[in-house]
């Protein structure tokens, strides 16, 4: 410490400044604010290092494959261009909770990202239920450890092509391959690890149904409706996990290639919960370092010219652009601080519209644990359904456009006024819905009597189909995979009609 | 709470992942360096070329909505003047007309960007000819024809010894010498004399005696250690090394000659350009100063320049001889044979006037064969030519080639034959000019 009771001064920092921070923080987010986080730990990385733990979706290990090249290179490039700014940190949802920290920040900004990341993301990862019904946060580091050493192996083996094929195949359908709607279904990741061996070698004797129904001769009539219905039970059908599907029972696959769509699978299903939780979790994050920075400033921790860059940074993270400069959706930071901002002041200090909106919580001055409690309890959309006030879409200056293709127009249907704000809000948290994104596909019969075609249905919605050209390279991995002729049929939800229709793979 | 340091840790975890995307990558590009010869000009060939090849290679698809019809609400921020029921004039496109809502525009809606890759002039030749399915012979031709200079290329440790380098020879031994503690002969000296003075003294005292036993001692040491660290040590020698690096000699005109009349599809055009473009890429190696000229012919011949060489048709019929013509006059007028080395690559369908014949056959039997270095022909064939047989022109070629063997004559039907093609002509050449000279 130094004599003036500040934790530094200047921009340059050491590990003993940061341990410093770290402890005055800790005592502002445990006392005052009264967070509850995995243990932390945090790591100081170089800016390269921060492109790599970037390209691999956050994760600090994962297997090779050319799309992660990819990403590096697009990466890489933007940062070296100037288009992008390295993020100042990376998170990551396991336990212990570790945080990296770029070397390259100042003193201060390694205090906001402990502040932002080792205690706001690190409090939501723990709290909240969505991660807690579907994640493993002790378990992550050592199954993608376990993954990357299975896939170098079957590379080895089988050579890289072969591997690729089935990689790419089943990334295009890692969209189809998480349980959304089956209660709790946490996998927990360490039994995987020990059973995989066991359950490939048992998989190689396994018993298929598909091979079993095998017409033989003719006797198509021992096979009834009612042995049809029982085998369509009998595979789970209908069934909207289409990568778990193609594991159990895609006839042609050998173990190693189940597996490896198992590790897909099971990762694609870890973060699932992620976006559907990015408003809130970057709100909280964002309204958490705020809040500790200024206690710091308060305290006399930090000093002015600090704090003015913590505010400079903060205000730059929180910038929402209007439409005219080309914005179509939300920043989360922004809106997700805003709101946070917002339930803060109507716990403390609300008004006569907030006491009409927010009757449960208005002004009753704990605003502390009514943050935590939302943090815990909602996702995006409930959180703004419940919590998106009036004030907030005043200062956005929200308004809505109804976009009907029979006009030539787009409609303006509702402005941020008494009578459109429910409209407002309606639609703002239902463009959080994970259905709103998530393409509704279902597996709905296999033909095992026949040609073995397996027939998907996709659910359309209001006038949109799959896009064509996407739809058509997925399909194809997709049969590549099933080893037949796969048909996908597109339906008009309310009328059941069949819209367009699709195939692909010998028949 | 732990911290820890992993700036030391192994960077370029990506290396890996960037490797087998750029591998990914080259189907592709190799596509775009096919079509920037196709649309590029043949002097700028390769001249540091950015290619781009389109998202799609390294596209990953899914499974995603779009939204084509029907009904949607998109809310925006930032209305300063919107009022209930007011109309918006549709964007022409974009305005989130892919992407399945507002959500999702920033995500991963605006993948679709090309990549563009910086090729290297040899970069760029070497995808060019691996299309071409024989990388690398081109390569060897090329070399083969090349002569050599040595040029000064550092130093080694070994060579001739009229190739020592002096300065540098010593300079090394110094450091050597100096750091291995070789003594001073003036040093030696000074103690063979201070030994000498004391050896006549007597009787010696014992002080004296001791400082002689010293003194005796040393200069065994010193004298040992002049002998055991040389002057010049194997390890100091350094030798100037010279390597062979290709000099092209003089100048060379290359003179491309094309029938462009109607019976010339584009496609033949492309196959006679692949050819020029090889006949260029080979000669540049070879010369310091290459000029290009193009001429082109119907009924009538004339210069023109590459743009209308290869992609302004003209229609009439064809009288090869005009062009022949034609390129004597521009050689008479610009390229004295004394100065410049003169090559000919000339494409055509083999369609020309009967009566024609005879004089194409005279022009380049006697005036124009003895003029230049190399003839080649090239007789682009469409699929009628397996019905139509031998064309008149090529007979007559045939004709003037069994006499006169660097006069090359070849029909090529596809791009993949063109390689081949080229090569062959070229290792013709090589005997050609030996039994020429």
């Amino acid at each position: 410490m130094t004599g003036t009771g500040l934790l530094y001064q200047g921009a340059d920092w050491n590990f003993t400044i940061i341990r410093d921070c770290y402890n005055a923080i800790e005592e502002i987010a445990e006392k005052e604010l009264g967070l509850n986080v995995f243990p932390n730990r945090i790591e100081v990385i170089t800016s390269e290092q921060m492109l790599d733990v970037y390209t691999a979706s956050g994760m600090p290990i994962n297997y090779h494959h050319w799309s992660y090249g990819k990403r590096f290179a697009g990466h890489e490039n933007a940062y070296r261009r100037g288009l992008m700014g390295l993020a100042y940190e990376v998170v990551i949802n396991s336990n212990p909770c570790i945080s990296y920290l770029m070397e390259e920040n100042s003193a201060t900004m390694q205090a906001l990202v402990i502040a932002h990341a080792a205690f706001g993301h690190n409090h939501f990862f723990k709290n909240n239920r969505l991660f807690q019904e579907w994640t493993d946060p002790s378990q992550i580091l050592n199954y993608l450890e376990f993954a990357r050493g299975y896939i170098s192996r079957c590379e080895e083996i089988h050579g890289q092509a072969a591997v690729e094929r089935v990689l790419d195949a089943a990334h295009a359908l890692q969209g189809q391959g998480v349980n959304r709607h089956s209660g709790s279904r946490r996998v927990d990741l360490k039994d995987e690890q020990a059973r995989a061996r066991e359950r490939r070698a048992y998989e190689d004797r396994s018993f298929n149904d598909l091979w079993r129904t095998l017409p033989q001769g003719s006797e198509p009539e021992f096979f009834g409706d009612g042995e049809k219905q029982a085998l369509r039970r009998r595979l789970g059908l209908p069934e909207e996990n289409i990568l778990y599907f193609l594991e159990k029972h895609a006839p042609r696959l050998t173990a190693w290639e189940r597996e490896i769509i198992r590790i897909v699978r099971l990762i694609a299903q870890y973060f699932y919960p992620q976006p559907q939780l990015k408003l809130m979790n970057e709100g909280c994050a964002t309204w958490v370092h705020d809040r500790i920075m200024s206690r710091l400033h308060e305290k006399g921790l930090i000093d002015d010219a600090a704090f003015m860059e913590v505010i400079h940074s903060t205000t730059n993270v929180i910038a929402q652009f209007g439409y005219e400069q080309g914005s179509t959706s939300f920043n989360p930071y922004a809106l997700g601080f805003a709101m946070m901002k917002d339930i803060e002041r109507i716990c403390t200090d609300p008004t006569e519209e907030d006491r009409r909106w927010q009757p449960d919580i208005a002004g009753n001055g704990d605003a502390y644990a009514t943050l935590r409690h939302a943090w815990a309890e909602y996702r995006d959309e409930s959180f703004v359904l419940q919590f998106l006030s009036p004030k907030v879409m005043r200062d956005f200056r929200m308004f809505r456009l109804l976009d009907d293709t029979r006009d030539p127009y787009l409609l303006v249907d509702a402005i941020h006024d008494e009578a459109g704000y429910r409209d407002i809000r309606r639609t703002v948290a239902a463009s959080y819905d994970p259905s709103a994104w998530y393409t509704e596909i279902e597996i709905v019969d296999v033909d095992t009597l026949g040609d073995r075609t397996l027939r998907l249905e996709h659910r359309t919605k209001s006038g949109q189909v799959l896009a064509d050209n996407d739809m058509k390279l997925t399909l194809n991995a997709l049969a590549d995979l099933w080893g037949y002729r796969v048909v996908l049929d597109e339906i008009d939800t309310p009328t059941g009609r069949v819209v367009l229709s699709h195939e692909a793979g010998q028949a | 709470m732990d911290i820890i340091d992993r700036r030391s840790n192994p960077h370029g975890k990506n290396l890996e992942n960037r490797r087998r995307a750029l591998e990914r990558a080259r189907g592709a590009v190799q596509k775009a360096v096919r079509d920037a010869v196709a649309n590029g000009k043949i002097r700028e060939i390769g001249d540091g070329k950015a290619v781009s090849i389109p998202a799609d290679a390294l596209h990953e698809p899914g499974f995603h909505r779009v939204f084509t019809q029907g009904e949607r609400h998109i809310i925006l921020t930032g209305n300063h003047e919107f009022s209930r029921g007011d109309k918006l004039r549709r964007p022409p496109s974009g305005g989130g007309g892919k992407g399945g809502g507002p959500g999702q525009a920033g995500t991963d809606g605006g993948g679709e960007d090309a990549y563009r890759f910086i090729l290297s002039r040899d970069e760029f030749l070497d995808l060019f000819f691996d299309d071409l399915e024989l990388p690398d012979l081109i390569k060897r031709e090329i070399s083969a024809t090349e002569t050599a200079a040595p040029s000064r290329a550092g130093l080694s440790n070994d060579g001739s010894p009229s190739q020592l380098d002096l300065g540098r020879t010593i300079r090394y031994s110094m450091a050597r010498r100096i750091g291995l503690g070789r003594p001073k002969p003036a040093e030696l000296d000074e103690i063979e004399a201070r030994i000498t003075e004391l050896e006549e003294v007597r009787p010696l005292s014992s002080a004296q005696l001791e400082e002689l036993e010293e003194l005796r001692e040393k200069r065994g040491n010193l004298r040992q250690r002049m002998n055991r660290i040389p002057w010049v040590d194997p390890v100091d020698l350094r030798y100037r090394r010279f390597a062979p690096t290709p000099k092209p000699s003089t100048r060379a005109v290359m003179f491309c000659l094309m029938d462009v009349s109607g019976s010339m599809t584009e496609r033949m055009k492309d196959l006679a350009k692949q050819f020029f473009l090889l006949l260029h890429v080979f000669l540049e190696k070879r010369y310091k100063t290459l000029d290009v000229v193009f001429i082109r012919h119907a009924e009538t011949a004339e210069e023109v320049d590459e743009e209308t060489f290869f992609h302004d048709p003209r229609t009439g019929g064809t009288v090869v001889s005009t062009a022949l013509e034609e390129m004597l006059q521009v050689q008479r007028a610009r390229y004295p044979v004394q100065q410049w080395n003169i090559y000919v690559a000339q494409a055509s369908d083999g369609d020309n006037s009967p009566s024609d014949t005879p004089q194409v056959v005279r022009l380049l039997g006697e005036e124009i064969l003895p003029l230049v270095q190399y003839y080649a022909y090239i007789e682009v064939t469409g699929s009628g030519a397996i019905i139509r047989g031998e064309t008149d022109l090529w007979q007559a070629y045939r004709s003037v080639a069994e006499k006169q063997p660097h006069l090359a004559i070849r029909q090529v039907s596809d791009r993949k034959e063109i390689f081949p093609v080229f090569r062959d002509l070229f290792a013709r050449k090589t005997t050609g000019e030996a039994s020429h000279a």
